[in-house]
């Protein structure tokens, strides 16, 4: 059988609501509209039940005890907002320090970036080659001022899975905060707030086959209480911590995404796990000078991040059009600096260049894989003929010798 | 981002790749860019005894942009002389290409490599009629 073009292959960067999450949500926009918010009437009786299964839905996701401590958000990057402003503002008494990674998400980094600039202090821990956070590195960097740790689950460009229990067990020894942004992982990895000591966690619908424009934030109510300054003010909704009419039919499909994953996550990994296996044996096989970037053990299983030597990230990307994937070149972001992430491992800025993000996920057929990996082969046979660095290479010049003009 | 049909054109079926040998005294190599920078150009030229780009060669490690501007200079010089091939200028590929703004560097490096690679000739050319005389003159 044929396969249908094009192929999506970037589930880290967003997903297909799945089917079954758009059924449910349907009604919510047309016939069970209420206002949540609506005390006192059937509509709203009606919405705010939904919001109620939907709260208890995503709570079981995480292991959360109580669906009180859900909060929902319009996505992660809000979530991660409110996280660390909220916690910063509501304990700056008790101290001004943070601590996270170098290869978390923008949404974290660049709102560390911002409580630095109003007199906050951040440590930003390195990663070993694999991308995984040394715990003792987190140990070491608590001080008495600090007041919250944030390590994301797993990571966005390269899967690395961190090892959160084993942090968790520090901050929870040392009464530091743990937040944890946890949308590339939830479902597919491992994660429980209960017996991973986890105080605050960002989750997004569209990364598990949600809609998007909807999030929420973990927010524990004891042992310990976690406390925050809600960013957005208003009506009070969601205990005071987020203002503003709850979404009420995207809630509902974030729910129902989150049971979905509850109840299929782990056969799913399995499949998807293979899936990535074969795609990654298919290529490494077939191609020298391939490398792995990241841990091959701590990883999710739709994650492959590959480095194609001797080949520029864009340019490959180009000769594979119908396939839809991420590259940490350059020349695929505005920013002209290759991946920080990839940078971060040690990775060279050439094999940064020349990376390329397979990302598979639940719709994702064997026909598929096996398309892609035949696909990016025979491109990257092309590219390399294209390629001075890969006949420089090929004659026994050692590319490092050579004394390039930066540009 | 989306390309251009041209830059697509030259991508899919890139004009004279390949390699010239180095060691020809009327072959001009220009290597330019850098791999950390995520595009190196090799294009290279064939100079006949009247001064004309008898044959150019290319190949690339670059985007498609990057691929399509050094394909673009090897059609454009084949035929030129070298005075003339030196004239061609970056804005003129990227009207050609139709570049977009954060491309117009695969277009610089393109002009660089065509000047590099006369340069390399013309280095050459003065290294021989350097070395002739002296070959003459252990020869008297």
């Amino acid at each position: 059988m044929a396969v249908k073009l094009p192929i999506f292959m970037d589930y880290h960067s967003t997903t297909p609501v799945d089917p079954r999450v758009l059924e449910e949500m349907t009604p919510y926009f047309t016939l069970k509209f209420g206002n949540a918010a609506s005390r006192n009437h059937r509509f709203g009786w009606e919405a705010e039940e939904a919001v109620a299964i939907a709260r208890e839905r995503v709570a079981r996701l995480i292991g959360a005890r109580d669906p009180k401590e859900i909060v929902f958000t319009s996505g992660a990057t809000e979530s991660d907002n409110v996280a660390l402003k909220g916690v910063a503002e509501f304990y700056r008494d008790k101290g001004n320090h943070l601590i996270t990674a170098t290869t978390e998400h923008k949404a974290i980094l660049d709102t560390c970036k911002r409580l630095e600039k109003e007199g906050y202090e951040v440590t930003y821990l390195p990663v070993a080659a694999d991308g995984r956070v040394d715990p003792d590195d987190v140990k070491k960097a608590i001080r008495p001022t600090t007041i919250l740790v944030s390590i994301m689950l797993a990571n966005n460009e390269i899967g690395t899975v961190q090892p959160i229990r084993e942090i968790g067990k520090i901050t929870r020894e040392r009464g530091v905060l743990l937040h944890s942004d946890a949308v590339q992982g939830l479902g597919k990895v491992d994660f429980d707030v209960e017996e991973m000591n986890v105080d605050l966690v960002s989750i997004t619908a569209h990364k598990m086959y949600g809609p998007k424009g909807q999030g929420a934030l973990y927010v524990r109510r004891s042992k310990p209480r976690v406390r925050l300054v809600a960013q957005i003010d208003g009506g009070g909704h969601e205990r005071g911590m987020r203002s503003g009419t709850l979404a009420v039919p995207l809630i509902v499909g974030l729910g129902k995404a989150a049971d979905l994953m509850v109840q299929e996550g782990k056969a799913e990994g399995v499949r998807i796990l293979g899936l990535r296996e074969r795609l990654r044996s298919r290529i490494m096989n077939r191609l020298d000078e391939v490398y792995l970037n990241g841990s091959l053990e701590h990883r999710l299983p739709g994650n492959l991040n590959l480095s194609f030597s001797f080949v520029e990230g864009e340019g490959l990307m180009m000769a594979i059009k119908d396939v839809a994937v991420s590259s940490g070149s350059a020349c695929t972001s505005a920013s002209l600096e290759p991946s920080y992430v990839l940078r971060a491992l040690g990775v060279g800025d050439e094999l940064a260049h020349s990376s390329i993000r397979f990302g598979l996920g639940r719709f994702t057929t064997e026909e598929e894989v096996d398309f892609v990996a035949d696909l990016v082969t025979e491109k990257v046979k092309r590219l390399r003929d294209l390629s001075p660095l890969w006949e420089m290479h090929q004659d026994g010049v050692d590319l490092k010798s050579v004394a390039w003009a930066a540009h | 981002m989306a390309y251009s049909n041209k830059v697509i054109d030259h991508y899919e079926s890139p004009r004279n790749v390949g390699t010239l040998d180095k060691g020809d005294p009327g072959v001009g190599t220009g290597l330019v860019g850098a791999p950390a920078c995520g595009d190196v150009m090799r294009l290279q030229i064939k100079v006949n005894s009247d001064g004309v780009i008898e044959d150019a060669k290319f190949k690339t490690f670059g985007c498609g942009s990057a691929i399509a501007s050094s394909s673009l200079a090897t059609e454009w010089i084949k035929g030129k002389t070298i005075d003339q091939a030196e004239t061609i200028k970056n804005s003129q590929i990227v009207e050609e290409l139709s570049l977009p703004p954060v491309k117009i560097h695969c277009s610089v490096l393109a002009e660089d490599a065509i000047k590099a690679a006369i340069a390399d000739y013309r280095k050459k050319q003065a290294d021989r009629l350097r070395a002739v005389p002296l070959v003459a003159e252990r020869k008297a």
